[in-house]
């Protein structure tokens, strides 16, 4: 016996890795390629001509953003409690926060519409008209948006050593004090994260807007609902164009997400 | 003077019962054992940041045990200085005086002799982020000495620290506990650096206490 043993090229082994990995890498790109030639700028154009498509833009930059804004309203607070505490029913809440990522968009939809013909709801819409109005579509996009928003605070604060909290409580701090002078500003990179996040997820959000909010022109018209209405009624180009529209921004969302070190804490 | 009476602490299938010791005034104690027979634990529970099933500890004849880590008036130091990332030095030493409310000017003179002991004076403007092990456990130090603390936690200060640097250390350890005249307990594994510290050794074994001596 010799102990020489050489253990091969490694070859082999990365250009299989990068092929079976590549290939779905290269069906996004195609995708879009198709996307892009099927369009012409003239497209562009006149989808941004449209008073309903210019609608349709400014009410989903609008309601993106105060959705994004509630998003971290809650999932400060709830990603906080679920790292650091230990409470009855915590795996409970845990597994309740799943439940909008895990069940079809449309099914949120019709939670919310049902909701809404409760006596409860039907009371909260005696002084602010929500089914099938503006607030519909932000309510709408945060009941899924949020559950991703804190599930990336969670993890923020997982990453941020419990121990520089307790030496603030040993050196006078009481809890909030330490939460927000010295656990907070470490968690600015996942606040920006868990906000981008809320925000392109509330762009692409469709089935619960088209079910709880319905597809009315120049009232509850976002992006993907203009998509919808656009192919309805065989405009093909305007749809292309107002999809690409949304690649954009989805894309602008996801690099300034990478460039505050997403990437880095591993969420995406 | 520190003082645990009839300590019994609990976590999951771990479990310390019935320790007690005393820690005279002014002293420097060291508290070791081997590694997870509890010692941090028992550190912890002096700083208020773990909650004992029963028994009492008491500071300068006051019952602590039921005060917020806070309240207690303990400076603590954790093994790896959990320095706070956002901060520049300067803050971070000026921390618990800016809690307390400190004039500015007072909070400033006090910055300025603790980096002047501890040597901090070239760092005090710059994030932690690139300090060398030395530096992170000096500017834990002075952060918890800043508001002269009624006794000082240290919970393996040097373990992650060069032999030189824990040389260093170990004699900035000697003369600050001689200039404040400080109740100190530290906890380590390590025999040598409880023989060359230690007033009072105390060792953790099999979930008994036993006072060694210096």
């Amino acid at each position: 016996m010799t102990s020489e043993h050489r253990p091969g090229s490694n070859l082999p082994f990365f250009v299989a890795f990068s092929l079976l990995g590549g290939s779905y890498v290269v069906l996004i790109l195609a995708m879009l390629a198709a996307d892009i030639f099927k369009t012409s700028p003239i497209h562009f154009w006149n989808a941004l001509s449209s008073p309903e498509i210019r609608y349709s833009i400014r009410l989903s930059l609008i309601s993106c953003s105060i959705t994004a804004i509630l998003a971290l309203w809650v999932a400060v607070p709830l990603g906080y409690l679920l790292s650091r505490t230990e409470f009855i029913g915590r795996t409970l809440v845990d597994t309740v926060l799943d439940i909008p990522i895990v069940i079809p968009p449309l099914v949120v939809g019709l939670s919310l519409l049902i909701l809404f013909q409760t006596s409860p709801g039907q009371f909260i819409q005696k002084f602010v008209p929500i089914t099938f109005a503006i607030p519909s579509v932000i309510l709408a996009q945060f009941a899924v948006s949020t559950a991703f928003a804190v599930r990336t605070m969670r993890v923020t604060f997982d990453q941020i050593p419990v121990r520089t909290e307790q030496v603030a409580l040993t050196l006078g701090c009481n809890r909030s004090q330490a939460f927000w002078r010295v656990t907070f500003p470490q968690a600015r990179r996942g606040l920006l994260t868990a906000g981008t996040l809320a925000w392109a997820r509330s762009l692409g959000e469709f089935g619960p807007i088209l079910i709880f909010s319905g597809a009315t022109r120049m009232k509850t018209e976002v992006l993907p609902t203009t998509v919808f209405l656009e192919l309805s009624i065989g405009k093909l180009e305007a749809a292309l164009a107002v999809s690409l529209l949304m690649v954009v921004a989805a894309v602008i969302v996801l690099v300034i997400a990478r460039a505050f070190g997403l990437r880095g804490a591993g969420l995406i | 003077m520190i003082e645990l009476d009839d300590l019994c602490i609990r976590q999951g299938a771990f479990a310390l019962e019935n320790l007690s010791f005393q820690v005279p005034s002014g002293a420097y104690s060291v508290l070791m054992g081997k590694t997870g027979c509890g010692k941090t634990s028992v550190l912890e529970c002096v700083a208020g940041l773990r909650t004992p099933v029963s028994g009492r500890i008491r500071l300068h004849g006051h019952d602590v045990t039921d005060l917020a880590p806070g309240a207690r008036g303990l400076g603590y130091v954790p093994q790896d200085g959990a320095l706070f990332r956002t901060m520049r030095v300067r803050d971070q030493l000026a921390f618990a005086l800016v809690i307390r409310h400190w004039p500015v000017r007072q909070i400033d003179e006090r910055v300025k002799e603790l980096a002047g002991w501890l040597g901090l004076e070239a760092l005090l403007d710059r994030f932690t982020h690139g300090l060398s092990g030395g530096e992170a456990q000096r500017i834990a130090l002075g952060r918890a000495l800043a508001f002269h603390p009624r006794a000082l936690l240290l919970d393996e200060p040097l373990s992650s620290l060069d032999e030189d640097t824990r040389g260093e250390l170990t004699s900035l350890l000697k003369q600050l506990h001689a200039r404040e005249n400080l109740t100190v307990l530290h906890v380590t594994h390590s025999r040598s650096e409880a023989e060359r510290l230690g007033d009072v050794i105390f060792r953790l074994e099999n979930g008994k206490i036993s006072e060694k001596g210096p």
